[in-house]
């Protein structure tokens, strides 16, 4: 099971990445949003995996770490949050600057198009 | 137990949604009234909280009086008492400004200022790591709007770095906080602080990770060199009163890193004791010698005073780098003086740029201002303070 998690946070973590260094606003936006799905697994994780635990609380059981959770409920809704906003601020951009570029104009990889 | 060190949390909360409420929502005279009597109230209130510590007393409060290791606590000692004092002195001044007409451009100005330093009094004054961060986003989230408060298409270019630099940085914070509490078991600082003291083998690794991590999240704050290039600009497009404000912004980067790096994986941490002192020298120096650079190459006022503000920043940095308690104590006092000097030059920028038609406050000739005496004086005075000549506070600094 851990190996799963693992790969689970990595290959989010990787796409994420992947998706934020994207040149266009709505990829961006995709990968902070699976960046932010991985932290939240991450932190779900940091109080350590346990199989065959109690939910909440059972006698006999050994009881999972109550904190973690606390502070994944407090990162999904601030992360919510936030991914509401940039995408509110990416339809902002796109409607004031004309284009969905995260610089606010779009340069073709050749440069050719102010040399002409 | 005294209820005065969550005041400065309080006051410009309850402010900040009052003024969001019918009776205050109104005309802009009322706003601008109680928006200026609550953030006077907030500066009396620092003031009362610095003279109290200033005994070297350590104010605990334990919100909800949950007694950690469980429960929240806020810690008012010397250090936090000054930054507050000076986010106080900043809101207040940068209101006034403002009531001379920039918050008519936009709406909810006075609320989202408020909550701005809401966040700003709350960072300063908390003993848990994970509150650190939840205070980060609520004065991240305000300055995402106030930053592009009046509109403009460079206003929203700006903030679209701004927002998405800072998104990805609270997503390191999350992991950083994952890997700190996986590893060292806590997230109340003095608890870290003692515990750390005791890891090895794998924990101590990760807890090591955690660490420059954190350093990753608030090097980003505090316009660090990898992580400077968005300074510049924001503070350049952002209206003045705001920046204003924002002056402090990056000096609660250097305060966390104070705090966590200075306090849990300080001179005491065991065997990682002074986690980042190998990379601090290297980029003070670095963003010192970038701001300077920038600051000769600026094309405009703005950018000119954001470079110097990444020039104070690695000042600062080289203070920690240094690491004795003289050093420390003199970047405390260089902190008050370049964040009150730098947040008088935006204002002064956005004076000059006001009168000056198209040119804005680019560096070029263009028509005569209206108030040549007033602003030139102004700026001169401005300018004086910011090299720490005799009569202003940064010559003490140099000295020390």
């Amino acid at each position: 099971m851990e190996m799963l998690v693992a790969l689970a946070i990595g290959i989010l973590t990787a796409s994420g990445t992947f998706l934020t260094l994207r040149g266009r606003t709505f990829p961006v936006v995709l990968g902070l949003t699976l960046l932010a799905y991985a932290v939240n697994l991450f932190i779900f994780s940091s109080g350590r995996l346990v199989i065959d635990g109690a939910a909440v609380l059972q006698q006999g059981l050994p009881v999972p770490d109550p904190l973690p959770q606390a502070l994944v409920l407090t990162a999904i809704v601030i992360g919510f949050a936030m991914t509401a906003f940039a995408v509110i601020l990416s339809m902002r951009a796109r409607a004031d600057l004309g284009n969905d570029h995260v610089d606010g104009s779009i340069r073709s990889q050749q440069n050719d198009g102010d040399q002409r | 137990m005294s209820h005065l060190p969550i005041l400065p949390i309080l006051i410009p909360m309850l402010a900040g949604i009052l003024l969001l409420l019918p009776p205050l929502r109104t005309t802009l005279t009322r706003q601008r009234i109680a928006s200026l009597v609550s953030a006077g109230i907030n500066l009396l209130v620092a003031v009362v909280l610095l003279n109290q510590s200033a005994t070297g007393e350590v104010a605990v409060y334990a919100v909800g009086d949950w007694h950690p290791p469980y429960g929240i606590v806020l810690i008012a000692d010397r250090l936090s008492a000054l930054m507050l004092l000076l986010t106080a002195i900043l809101l207040f001044a940068a209101l006034l400004y403002a009531s001379a007409g920039e918050d008519e451009t936009g709406r909810f100005f006075y609320p989202l200022m408020m909550f701005q330093a809401l966040g700003i009094n709350g960072a300063f004054l908390t003993g848990d790591l994970f509150n650190l961060f939840v205070f980060f986003e609520i004065l991240l989230i305000a300055s995402y709007s106030l930053l592009i408060h009046g509109g403009g298409k460079h206003k929203t270019r700006a903030a679209v770095h701004y927002v998405f630099l800072n998104l990805v940085g609270s997503a390191i914070f999350l992991f950083a906080l994952g890997v700190v509490y996986g590893s060292i078991g806590s997230l109340n600082m003095a608890d870290m602080a003692l515990r750390v003291r005791e890891l090895s083998g794998a924990e101590l690794e990760l807890a090591k990770v955690g660490g420059l991590l954190l350093l990753v999240v608030f090097g980003l704050k505090a316009a660090m060199l990898p992580l400077q290039f968005w300074l510049p600009r924001t503070y350049a497009t952002a209206p003045g009163p705001v920046v204003a404000l924002f002056a402090i912004l990056t000096k609660v980067g250097i305060y966390c890193m104070m705090r966590v790096h200075g306090m849990i994986f300080g001179d005491y941490a065991g065997d990682i004791a002074d986690l980042i002192q190998p990379w601090l020298w290297a980029t003070a120096i670095l963003t010192i010698a970038i701001g300077a650079i920038g600051a000769l190459s600026s094309p405009s006022l703005k950018r000119l005073a954001g470079h110097l503000v990444i020039v104070s920043v690695g000042t600062l940095l080289s203070a920690l780098a240094i690491n004795t308690p003289a050093a420390i104590s003199a970047a405390l006092y260089y902190a008050a003086h370049s964040t009150l000097a730098g947040a008088a030059l935006f204002l002064v920028s956005e004076l000059i740029s006001e009168q000056r038609g198209g040119a804005l406050d680019m560096i070029v000739r263009s028509r005569p201002v209206a108030q040549p005496v007033a602003l030139g004086i102004t700026f001169f005075i401005t300018a004086l303070a910011l090299i720490g000549m005799p009569p202003f506070s940064g010559l003490s600094v140099s000295s020390w």
